[in-house]
């Protein structure tokens, strides 16, 4: 499917204008691919784009108006009357409807919920409350009155505003501290480091073994770690945890949720990939040197450290991404072993949660959920190769 | 803060424990080896043999000792206990036979899940492998190809938590007359149709969720498809063409066919994920409006009822389904394994 096919078939053809040289099953080919890109890249492409945009313009337009002004409707309460200053013999009352945000315009007001566009920027109403109110397209109003104010309760002003685009991190500062995923993120981190180092020596040395030693039963146990590859984590969710709690009363602690508890889990749970992965390379090792080793008199013990452990770089990267990519994205076994108390919970489960409580600040999900995938995609995007080719290597055989 | 110092200084720690105590336990073990059944020049012939024979017979199992130790704890121990608790009741204490699978046969949401489970079983490995396939094909042809691979790969990367928020995202439903800013209702408003609020919508629901998994997988299917691709014969595929083959001729007739095994391991690869989706489902809709599924529904008995009984029986039966890919791939690696 290459260059050298593509030119057989194009030889014999003709050239005439340039239109008939276009080669219309390429172009398809283009255009689909470009197709199927968008359609795989558009939601994360969405989610990024909203975790960056104001919350407002986020609640009522879609990411792909970024870059457009938007409009929303909004309410807000004008002082009583302990607000009043008095200037010149006439009472008057000033303040912004939009507080303190800046990014946004007046487009028309009005004094009822089914009248919001009565009058437009810079234009003035009558009040009930005697007077009439004039708003600046800043969102600053001032009402005016002869007679000074009485009321005790601010009435409300409806408006409709065009919000610039504008991109802010604002939201991601909120998650991280407000909403606690800065404490998630750290916790992830506790769980996926030692989750990740800890069984790779101990499959190491398991794969060496059944790679390069001779000994009884090396077969079963071989088949016993390929059947495991595929054991479903459920079926050891009950008895482990039974196991835990039996473990956690015995030393008088009130439930055997820990670090330690996770990390030693994660490791189990990750072994039978990574013995399958490793062997499956050592044993691809030429076979000479090792022989050449042991008539020189080296151990296994020797051979291992000194050749196969350096020479199994790349297995042993794979395994390392595979386990940490599986570890920080796993939900299951963190929300099992480390419990859902808001202290222990990793990112997934603090993103669950946020879904549970704060379904619909769309700010707060897209900058959470950016947070729990970013990490991943940057070992992601610097270690695809060896990512692609334990892929391979653990599937195709 | 003095607990967020405490856990980054035990998680430290316990990496060194892990390594220094790998270290010690791996160099020990042999030194200790060595040193017990050594052999030095005053023995006998025999009894240098005998030492060097049983020296080589303990040390594999000094190399596989840890590792079978968490296996078996964490894995076989596991697998065995659940068997025997799925015929016990709620507390684990009275033998009760069968009547935890009688009662799953009978029950409403298990039905519902074996139901969704097969659709799962059908939908997704078939969309994620075909969807891998034709990438894979395309990509290979263009010169941005390797960058397509890359975007269409990414979802690799992302939790499945991460994912159902971006397609959460994507799904958002405003009531109508409202700007839409999910990408799908605009999609259906800007066709002129109704907003839908598509989560709760049986069915179609359980699609949508399905997609997001298949969004994940087919980058996967992709790039071991695209290895096998590669890996056809150059002079197959240019004696096709020199016969006149078309490009369709090709991919059926002969692409298709040269990668058949490759297909296979992928669906069996994609299918055992399906087998064990949760968080997907957890995430989006907890099983709501008809979307449960066995693994969803097993961590509601195990942690919301705390029917531990009940939750054993149904990750038996996700078990038993997994059972059939566990033996074939026991066998295909029996088989390579007298080959080599």
């Amino acid at each position: 499917m290459t260059a050298a096919v593509d030119r057989a078939r194009e030889l014999p053809r003709p050239a005439p204008g340039w239109l008939a040289r276009v080669d219309m099953g390429k172009l398809l080919a283009h255009l689909s691919l470009l197709l199927l890109v968008a359609l795989w890249t558009f939601p994360t492409a969405g989610l990024l784009i909203s975790s960056l945009r104001d919350k407002d313009q986020l609640a009522v337009s879609g990411w792909w108006t970024a870059l457009t002004t938007s409009v929303t409707q909004g309410v807000t309460r004008v002082g009583t009357a302990e607000m009043q200053i008095e200037e010149g013999g006439r009472f008057v009352i000033r303040g912004n409807l939009f507080g303190t945000d800046t990014n946004k315009a007046i487009e028309s007001f009005g004094l009822s919920n089914a009248a919001p566009a009565a009058a437009a920027a810079g234009q003035s109403l009558p009040m009930a409350d005697g007077g009439a109110i004039t708003v600046a397209a800043d969102g600053g109003f001032e009402w005016v009155s002869d007679a000074a104010f009485t009321h005790t309760r601010g009435p409300r002003v409806f408006y409709v505003a065009n919000i610039a685009p504008r991109f802010t991190v604002d939201n991601y500062i909120e998650v991280l501290t407000a909403a606690g995923v800065g404490r998630s993120f750290i916790n992830s981190f506790t769980v996926t480091i030692p989750a990740t180092i800890i069984p790779i020596l101990m499959a190491a040395f398991a794969a060496y073994a059944l790679a390069w030693m001779r000994f009884p039963f090396r077969g079963p146990i071989v088949a016993l770690v390929v059947g495991l590859l595929v054991v479903p984590l459920q079926m050891s969710l009950i008895p482990l945890l039974s196991l835990y709690n039996g473990i956690a009363n015995a030393f008088g602690a009130e439930d055997g949720k820990t670090y330690l508890g996770i990390w030693l889990a994660h490791t189990a749970f990750g072994l039978p990939l990574a013995i399958y992965l490793l062997r499956n390379y050592m044993a691809g090792l030429p076979k000479e040197i090792m022989e050449s080793a042991r008539i020189d008199g080296a151990s296994h013990f020797k051979i291992f450290t000194g050749m196969v452990l350096p020479l199994s770089f790349p297995a042993l990267a794979s395994f390392s991404i595979f386990q940490f990519l599986w570890v920080w994205n796993d939900l299951l076994v963190a929300m099992v072993f480390l419990g859902a108390q808001e202290s222990k919970l990793v990112l997934t489960g603090k993103l669950v949660s946020l879904l549970g409580s704060r379904g619909n600040n769309w700010e707060i999900l897209t900058a959470g959920a950016f947070i729990t995938i970013v990490v991943p995609l940057i070992v992601f995007f610097s270690l695809q190769r060896y990512f692609v080719r334990g892929l391979l290597s653990g599937s195709v055989k | 803060m003095s607990d967020i110092v405490q856990q980054v200084v035990g998680a430290v720690f316990a990496i060194a424990i892990a390594l220094g105590g790998a270290v010690a336990y791996f160099w020990g073990s042999n030194w200790l080896l060595d040193k017990v059944l050594g052999t030095g020049t005053r023995m006998s012939g025999r009894e240098i043999t005998r030492r060097d024979n049983l020296r080589s017979r303990i040390r594999p199992w000094l190399f596989l000792l840890p590792a079978l130790l968490f296996l078996s704890v964490y894995l076989i121990y596991p697998v065995i206990e659940t068997f025997r608790l799925s015929l016990f009741d709620k507390t684990g204490r009275t033998f009760i036979g069968f009547s935890n699978y009688f009662w799953a046969l009978g029950d409403g949401n298990f039905q519902r899940s074996i139901v969704n489970n097969i659709v799962w079983l059908i939908v997704v490995p078939s969309f994620a492998t075909a969807f891998g396939l034709v990438i894979a094909v395309l990509a290979d042809r263009l010169w941005w190809g390797n960058i397509a691979k890359s975007l269409v790969f990414m979802p690799m990367a992302i939790s499945f938590v991460g994912a159902s928020v971006i397609w959460k995202f994507v799904y958002d439903y405003r009531a109508e007359g409202a700007e839409q800013i999910g990408l799908l209702n605009a999609v259906v408003t800007g066709l002129g149709l109704p907003p839908q609020a598509w989560i709760t919508i049986p069915f179609w629901n359980s699609i949508l969720l399905m997609v997001i998994l298949i969004w994940i997988q087919t980058g996967f299917a992709m790039v071991i498809l695209s290895a096998a691709l590669r890996g056809i014969p150059e002079e197959t595929l240019e004696a096709a063409r020199i016969d006149g083959a078309n490009d369709f001729q090709i991919f059926f007739g002969i692409m298709i066919p040269q990668i058949r095994g490759t297909i296979v391991v992928v669906w069996t690869t994609i299918t055992i994920v399906v087998l064990k989706v949760f968080d997907i489902i957890f995430a989006m809709t907890n099983g709501q409006w008809d979307t449960e599924v066995l693994a969803n529904l097993m961590f509601k008995w195990m942690f919301v009822n705390f029917d531990y009984g009940r939750g054993s029986t149904i990750a038996v039966i996700i078990m038993l389904a997994v059972l059939p890919i566990m033996i074939w791939n026991i066998r295909r690696a029996n088989a390579e394994e007298g080959t080599r």
